[in-house]
């Protein structure tokens, strides 16, 4: 049995108000003995969940587990298999993951596990910042799970995932580029203020929008309404929910945030990853590239 | 080359143990660096930013009777980027300016930390040596 849906106010005007918990709501589950709901921590800092983290939740590294060591992709279905049922989660299991950086990697996590079909995934609004802003409790003791029997279950990219082909068929669609302004137009090849990540060319897919990824949080590191986000990506941006959207990035962690705000914020129907983002497009041979600010 | 003996004995250390302990000695260092002292804590203009790390952090070197003297300034919720600190001021402060110098710049991937934390995150470890040389270099040049 998932866990009940939180009912907080602030949850009730998004699209899928189950896909997200608050920490008022997290905060009182803690103290029930709650065999329904794990807690996951996704950092972008492979270390943070060492120095402390919510009572009771697991560590679930982007880079050492989900990714595959060998191919660039994610881990196949009995490896994800295994990766769930060591956290004791069953595909009955209420999963709720957090993080740093407004919840970059945790939304990541949170759509490989969409790939996989985990039928209750929430992330919790705010991620690490809110919960320790709060003054809420952390610890160093990692949780032994009871054993669970995970299904392997294959993994379904066609829905929510993007790979180049796809995104060369799609051109002339709707595109979403979430990072900063610097890389849409092609000044800049990496994040301000991050190494330089080797593409081969700067700027952006012809024809994608701009609407970097942190727009759609407030300064506590919550989403912001939905009546914010509707003027954001509707009002400004002009997509409706029943496009057909591709949203990336560099490496597919800040379009996963955007991923989560367009699917299960505003309710659109068709929205995909495209994990692949800059690193692959920049670099690819035979690929447009248009460069410039964008256009609005 | 030779290199300062805490480094190489860092290196020994961390290549010998699996993957979990690395990261285990990894948290350790960072917990271990040390504090600023006033001179830069209250003047944080003094120090100079990697911009190439994840996460903010800000380092100057001093070189005192021909030894190096290292500061680090990074958050504590950036653990991993204050490991790698952790690295370097464990492995080079209080060591002569030579032996800093001829450091050499890949030694970051000496430790076997590529594995475990993403190959972008080393490139930071790499600026943040290329920095301390550069400061060490023009701080050790006669007058």
């Amino acid at each position: 049995m998932p866990a009940p849906v939180d009912p907080s106010a602030k949850l009730a005007d998004y699209a899928h108000p189950e896909r997200l918990v608050t920490t008022q709501w997290l905060a009182d589950r803690l103290d029930e003995s709650r065999d329904d709901l794990v807690v996951l921590e996704s950092d972008e800092d492979v270390l943070l969940y060492d120095t402390g983290h919510i009572p009771g939740s697991f560590k679930l590294d982007w880079h050492t587990d989900l990714n595959d060591p060998v191919n660039r992709d994610f881990v196949d279905a009995g490896r994800f298999a295994e990766l769930m049922a060591q956290r004791g989660i069953n595909r009955d299991t209420t999963v709720v993951i957090y993080g740093d950086k407004s919840n970059w990697w945790a939304a990541y996590a949170l759509w490989v596990l969409t790939l996989f079909g985990h039928p209750d995934a929430r992330l919790l609004d705010g991620g690490r910042m809110a919960w320790v802003s709060e003054g809420r409790p952390m610890t160093k003791d990692v949780p032994q799970p009871a054993p669970a029997d995970y299904p392997v279950v294959a993994r379904d990219d066609s829905a929510v995932r993007a790979f180049r082909d796809d995104v060369l068929a799609h051109l002339g669609g709707r595109m979403v580029d979430v990072r900063s302004p610097g890389e849409f137009s092609g000044e800049l090849l990496h994040m301000p203020d991050y190494p330089q990540e080797g593409a081969m060319r700067g700027g952006h897919i012809p024809g994608a929008s701009s609407v970097p990824w942190a727009r759609a949080t407030a300064e506590d590191g919550r989403f912001k309404s939905h009546a914010q986000l509707q003027e954001i990506y509707a009002g400004e941006q002009g997509l409706r929910t029943d496009d057909d959207v591709i949203v990336y990035c560099r490496i597919g962690e800040r379009s996963s945030h955007t991923w989560f705000v367009l699917t299960h914020l505003l309710g659109f129907d068709h929205v995909r990853n495209y994990d692949g983002s800059w690193t692959e497009w920049g670099n690819s041979v035979r690929v447009p590239v248009e460069t410039g600010a964008p256009r609005l | 080359m030779d290199l300062p003996e805490p480094l190489a004995e860092l290196i020994t250390d961390f290549t010998t143990v699996g993957p979990k302990d690395r990261l285990q000695l990894l948290l350790e260092l960072s917990e271990e660096l040390p504090e600023l002292p006033p001179r830069y804590a209250d003047h944080a203009d003094q120090l100079e930013q990697v911009h190439e790390c994840q996460s903010p952090l800000f380092l100057a070197a001093e070189v005192q009777d021909g030894r190096v003297q290292l500061f680090f300034k990074a958050p504590p919720e950036a653990p991993t980027t204050r490991g790698f600190a952790g690295i370097l001021h464990a492995g080079l402060n209080g060591q002569p300016v030579d032996q800093v110098l001829d450091v050499p710049d890949d030694i970051p991937f000496r430790f076997a930390l590529a594995e475990a934390v993403s190959p972008l995150r080393m490139r930071g470890m790499v600026a943040m040596l290329a920095r301390i040389k550069r400061q060490v270099r023009a701080k050790s040049l006669p007058e």
